[in-house]
C-alpha cells in the first residue's frame, strides 16, 4: 500500500507540472497585457516591473485601435443566431428525413453527409463568388451561410438520435388530432433536447472561432473577433502595437474560459459524443 | 461546379474557359505545391502519434486514483476551446521569445516553423482526446481487469492484453479526428508562420488559399489543388468507414 500511495503521489506532482505547462502560454499573455508595448518583444517571460508595467492602458487603446468591441458584439450575433437557427432547423429536416421515407429523402440525407467530407478550400472560390453576387456578404447573410456549411454534421447527429425515437409517441399524439407541425413543437423537439444542445455547443465552437469563411465573406468593414485580430496583426507591419495586441487576445480568450467553466459538463458531453458520431 | 471549374483558366468564376488538365499539370509542377504536400505529411504522421500518445498517457494518470482528477482535465481541455488564429499568436510570442535567446525567430529556418506547429497542435488536441480516451477507458467493465489481476497478469501484460484491445474503437476515433484536424489545418499556420520562410511551412489549405488570392490567373490552378485536397480528404474519411463498419460488424 505505501508503495502504491507514493507513485500516485508522483503522479499528482507530475501533473501539476503539466497543468502549470499548459496554462504557461495563456498565463503569458496575461501577464504581457499588462506591459508597456516596447517590453515585450523580446522579452515576453519577464514579469512586468515598475518601468514596463502599464497598467490597463493596453486594454484601453487595444479596444479604441481596432474596433474591438463592434467585432466582439458582431462575432455574438452572428454566432447565435447561427446555432439556434441550425439546431431548430436540423431537428425539423432530420425529424423529416428519419420519418417519411422515399428515394427523395435519401438523396437529400446522402447530400447531407456526403457535405461534411468536402474541405472548405474545395468551394471556397466559387462559394464566396455566389455570396458576394446575391448580396449575402453581410453579417445577417452569412448566418445562412453558416447553415449551409453547419448542416451536414447537426442533421446526420440529429437523425441518428431520432431513429432511437419509438413511432408510437408520435402515433398517438396524431390520433389525440395533433397536427404535425405540433407534433414536431410538443412530442419531437423536447425529446430531442439533449443532443440538440450537444450539436449547438458544436456549433458554436466551430462558428465562434472560425476565421476563413467571416474574413471572405464580410471582409475587414464587418470584422468579426478572429479577423479583427489577424488584421490588428497583418494590418501593420513592423509597427504592431504588441501591448494592445496582448489585450485583444486575452479579451478574445477570456469569455470562453468564463464560458467554458461554467458550462463544463455538457461542452465535454458534447464533444464526446459528437467525435463519436462524426 | 468546383471539380468542373478545376479544368478551367478564369480570374472570376464567371469568365472560365476550358483548359482540360492543364491546371493539374501546373499544379503538380509548382515546387510551392509539392512542398506543402511534403510538409503537411509529415507533420500529419508526427502530430497524429505524439498528439496520441500523450492523451492516452494523460487519460491513463487521470483515470487512477490521482487527487483533483477533475481540475486537471478541466485545465488540460481548455486550449481546445481557443480558436486557430488565437492560439497561433499565442505560440508565436513564445516560440519567438525562446528563440529571441538564440538570436533568430520562427522565421528563420522551416523547422521552427514545423515543430512550432506540433507543439501548438499537441497543445490544442492532447486534452480533447484525451477526454475520448477517459470515455473509453471507463466503459472497459473491471471484471476485465480482476480477471487479469487473478490470472497473475502483470501491469504492462494487462495493459497490451486488456486495456488496449478494449480500447481499439477511441483509438481509431482519435487517430482519425487528429488526422483530419492536422491535415486540413490553417487558421494555426497562418498566425504561427503564414508560411515564412518562403512559403516554407505553408501546408496544403495554405497553399491554396495562397494560389487563388495571391496569384492572378492561378486561380484554375487554385481549384486544381482544392479537388485534389478534396479527394486526400475524402479517401481519409472513406478508410475510417470502412475500419469502423468493419468492426461493428465483428462486434
Amino acid at each position: 500500500m505505501g508503495k502504491k500511495r507514493t507513485s500516485n503521489a508522483a503522479l499528482f506532482v507530475l501533473m501539476i507540472i503539466l497543468s502549470a505547462l499548459f496554462l504557461f502560454p495563456i498565463f503569458i499573455v496575461f501577464i504581457n497585457s499588462f506591459k508597456t508595448k516596447f517590453s515585450i518583444m523580446g522579452s515576453p517571460f519577464k514579469l512586468p516591473n515598475r518601468e514596463t508595467f502599464a497598467g490597463f492602458e493596453n486594454y484601453v487603446t487595444g479596444i479604441k485601435s481596432a474596433g474591438i468591441i463592434a467585432a466582439f458584439g458582431r462575432s455574438l450575433f452572428i454566432t447565435v443566431l447561427s446555432v439556434l437557427v441550425l439546431a431548430l432547423l436540423s431537428s425539423m429536416t432530420a425529424w423529416y428525413l428519419v420519418r417519411v421515407k422515399s428515394a427523395v429523402t435519401k438523396a437529400i440525407y446522402g447530400t447531407f453527409l456526403f457535405s461534411m467530407i468536402v474541405p472548405f478550400q474545395m468551394v471556397m472560390y466559387t462559394m464566396t463568388f455566389v455570396v458576394t453576387k446575391i448580396h449575402f456578404n453581410n453579417p445577417v447573410g452569412i448566418i445562412f451561410v453558416y447553415l449551409g456549411f453547419g448542416a451536414g454534421l447537426s442533421v446526420f447527429m440529429l437523425s441518428g438520435f431520432i431513429k432511437g425515437i419509438p413511432r408510437e409517441l408520435e402515433e398517438a399524439a396524431q390520433i389525440d388530432g395533433c397536427n404535425p407541425v405540433q407534433i414536431f413543437f410538443m412530442i419531437v423537439f423536447p425529446i430531442l433536447k439533449p443532443t440538440a444542445i450537444t450539436v449547438t455547443i458544436l456549433n458554436a465552437m466551430w462558428i465562434w472561432n472560425d476565421y476563413l469563411l467571416p474574413y471572405l465573406i464580410l471582409g475587414t468593414s464587418n470584422k468579426t473577433l478572429p479577423v479583427a485580430i489577424q488584421i490588428a496583426m497583418q494590418g501593420a507591419y513592423g509597427a504592431v502595437n504588441w501591448g494592445g495586441f496582448m489585450a485583444m487576445l486575452v479579451l478574445a480568450i477570456l469569455p470562453i474560459i468564463i464560458f467554458y467553466l461554467f458550462c463544463q459538463r455538457y461542452i465535454i458531453e458534447g464533444v464526446i459524443a459528437g467525435a463519436v458520431k462524426g | 461546379m468546383g471539380i468542373y471549374l478545376s479544368f478551367n483558366r478564369f480570374t472570376t468564376v464567371s469568365n472560365a474557359e476550358w483548359v482540360g488538365l492543364e491546371n493539374y499539370i501546373k499544379a503538380f509542377s509548382n515546387s510551392d505545391f509539392l512542398n506543402a504536400l511534403r510538409f503537411t505529411a509529415l507533420f500529419t504522421i508526427v502530430s497524429v502519434i505524439t498528439v496520441n500518445v500523450f492523451a492516452f498517457l494523460l487519460a491513463m494518470a487521470l483515470t487512477g486514483a490521482v487527487r483533483g482528477k477533475n481540475i486537471f482535465r478541466t485545465i488540460f481541455f481548455m486550449p481546445n476551446l481557443i480558436g486557430g488564429i488565437v492560439l497561433g499568436y499565442i505560440w508565436n510570442l513564445i516560440i519567438n521569445g525562446i528563440l529571441s535567446y538564440f538570436g533568430v525567430d520562427i522565421s528563420y529556418d522551416a523547422k521552427y516553423g514545423f515543430w512550432g506547429l506540433v507543439v501548438l497542435t499537441n497543445w490544442q488536441l492532447i486534452g480533447y482526446m484525451m477526454v475520448i480516451y477517459i470515455a473509453g477507458l471507463q466503459n472497459i467493465p473491471r471484471d476485465l481487469h480482476e480477471a487479469a489481476e487473478i490470472d497473475g497478469a502483470t501491469r504492462l501484460q494487462t495493459m497490451k492484453n486488456v486495456t488496449i484491445p478494449m480500447l481499439m474503437p477511441s483509438i481509431t476515433i482519435c487517430t482519425f479526428l487528429t488526422l483530419t484536424n492536422s491535415f486540413k489545418l490553417f487558421d494555426q499556420n497562418l498566425a504561427l508562420t503564414a508560411g515564412a520562410p518562403a512559403r516554407k511551412t505553408a501546408m496544403l489549405a495554405l497553399d491554396i488559399y495562397n494560389t487563388f488570392y495571391g496569384r492572378a490567373g492561378w486561380q484554375g490552378v487554385g481549384q486544381a489543388k482544392a479537388v485534389i485536397f478534396f479527394l486526400i480528404v475524402a479517401l481519409i474519411a472513406f478508410a475510417q468507414l470502412k475500419i469502423t463498419s468493419s468492426r461493428e460488424v465483428e462486434s
